[in-house]
């Protein structure tokens, strides 16, 4: 749920700043002033995501298993385009040893492991510049971590987007946000 | 050897028509020099003067004692050639600028008074110098604080010295260094206390703690001319001289981190132009060295993100649609 907030807030000020004009609804410096509080906040959370990943047993979530990977994906993302509508059974359904199904979990992964930990270095080679390289194959260090940071940041934002919309497919459209608060799932 | 020629030929001419008792200057140790003096047709009638000028030290000998003095040069009047002889005033002899009673020594007292010449004074109304815009630099520094706060104390001598003056941020390529040199010209009043106080009593600020509101101050100073947010930035004048009084200088963040940058002004938008004319609209627009951190710069990345976004949404809205249909 934390997350969460931090995340949306980070990409309402990350867009204010991108898109900064004077006078826009979010005061630049605010927005600044706020991004910069979310995103150490939300480095802070991932930092305590990754050790407790590697010290507990949650990190086996995010193992993917080599044999048959394309096809469970496969077999997922049919589901989600063909076998919901046909009202088929979920082909993983959640459990506790399958918290994720095999396209969530790839996702998760790309975001967890590749994304996050790329944009919260980013963030912080832009919010001290003099530790970013000055320069790379003759680009400007900064303007290129500027440049990594938005384009992730823009990444993450969409697959919120979509995740948000997935989890709108549950028993019912809300009983997946209960799940998130409570920590219990309903299943089909 | 060639030094010791001018240097003979020096002492030998008669230096003074006036009633000063004739002197004979000596020099020693003359600063070494790694410029060919021969390439310049006037270095040779120069050399009468640097043969004192161009070193920290000059010796004459008393015409009455008859016993050879030696003093220091003092440090504003000392010209180093391997400076002057790059420099854009090069060409000149030293006699087309000052009196050519120079040419006496001891040299007479009312010469003190001499008027240096200002930039306009041989720029203005040439055409080959039009592209410069001296009109519009004197204009300028007409208006700004520096000329209304210190009247005619405060000349252009102030900021160039024109025995060293090189012109550079319209050549330079690399722009940290045009920002350095810039800057340079600022701190060398703003940064030194003693050069700060020959021009005013009041206390010299201390920038660093005028500065403090900045964040990341280091980053600011080094890659931001003062004049950025110090004076009036007109899109034709790569080098502002309209300096404003100091509530009128930029505070705002959004001034410069925003697509309407005043930084895409004057140096910088010439730095973008010729980024683009080099390295195509992509990659100069993209990669020039003149961009600022946050606001969007690049419309093609705008595009694409919007599109992307909006495929993502569609998506969804047909996923949702056929849900919803197959629902009910």
């Amino acid at each position: 749920m934390t997350n969460a907030i931090l995340c949306l807030t980070l990409i309402i000020t990350g867009l204010s700043i991108q898109f900064a004009t004077p006078g826009t609804v979010i005061k630049f410096k605010t927005a600044v002033s706020v991004h910069n509080i979310a995103g150490i906040l939300l480095s802070l959370s991932y930092a305590a995501f990754f050790i407790g990943n590697l010290l507990t047993t949650n990190g086996a979530y995010y193992v993917i298993p080599v044999k048959g990977f394309l096809d469970r994906l496969l077999k997922q993302f049919r589901y989600y385009t063909v076998g919901l509508f046909k009202k088929e059974d979920a082909p993983f359904p959640v459990s506790e040893e399958n918290k994720f199904n095999p396209l969530q979990q790839s996702t998760y992964v790309v975001l967890m492991y590749a994304m996050v930990p790329f944009v919260i270095l980013s963030g912080w080679g832009l919010l001290y510049p003099e530790i970013t390289v000055k320069s790379f194959v003759g680009y400007s260090g900064l303007d290129l971590t500027d440049l990594f940071h938005i384009i992730a940041g823009f990444t993450i934002s969409i697959i919120m987007c979509v995740h948000i919309y997935f989890c709108t497919i549950g028993k019912s459209p809300w009983s997946n946000f209960k799940s998130m608060l409570n920590g219990y799932h309903e299943s089909h | 050897m060639l030094l010791m020629i001018f240097t003979l030929a020096f002492t030998l001419v008669k230096t003074s028509d006036n009633n000063a008792p004739e002197q004979k200057v000596q020099t020693e140790k003359i600063i070494p020099t790694k410029i060919d003096l021969s390439k310049f047709k006037n270095a040779e009638q120069n050399e009468k003067c640097l043969k004192c000028h161009g070193q920290t030290k000059y010796s004459y000998e008393n015409a009455e004692s008859k016993q050879t003095v030696t003093k220091r040069m003092y440090a504003e009047l000392v010209l180093n050639r391997d400076v002057f002889y790059v420099s854009n005033h090069k060409g000149f002899k030293c006699t087309d600028c000052h009196s050519e009673d120079y040419e006496t020594f001891p040299h007479a007292g009312n010469l003190r008074m001499e008027t240096k010449a200002n930039c306009i004074d041989c720029h203005g109304g040439d055409e080959k110098y039009a592209k410069f815009k001296f009109e519009q630099i004197e204009s300028e520094f007409q208006a700004s604080v520096h000329s209304e706060k210190h009247s005619k104390d405060f000349t252009c001598w102030m900021c160039h010295n024109a025995h060293t003056y090189k012109i550079n941020a319209r050549t330079n390529e690399n722009l940290k260094q045009t920002i350095t040199y810039d800057n340079l010209i600022c701190l060398h009043c703003h940064g030194d206390v003693n050069n700060y106080q020959l021009l005013t009593d009041k206390e010299k600020p201390n920038l660093l703690q005028k500065h403090e509101w900045l964040p990341n101050q280091a980053s600011h100073f080094t890659n931001v001319r003062c004049i950025e947010c110090h004076a009036k930035n007109e899109d034709t004048l790569v080098v502002a001289h309209h300096i404003m009084s100091k509530k009128n200088a930029v505070r705002k963040c959004e001034a410069c981190h925003s697509k309407n940058s005043i930084l895409y002004a004057s140096l910088y938008k010439q730095q973008v132009k010729e980024n683009i004319q080099k390295e195509g609209i992509f990659k100069g627009l993209l990669m020039a060295d003149a961009t600022t951190i946050g606001p969007d710069k690049s419309n093609t990345l705008n595009i694409i993100s919007i599109l992307i976004f909006a495929l993502t949404m569609l998506a969804i809205a047909i996923h949702a649609a056929f849900r919803i249909k197959k629902s009910s």
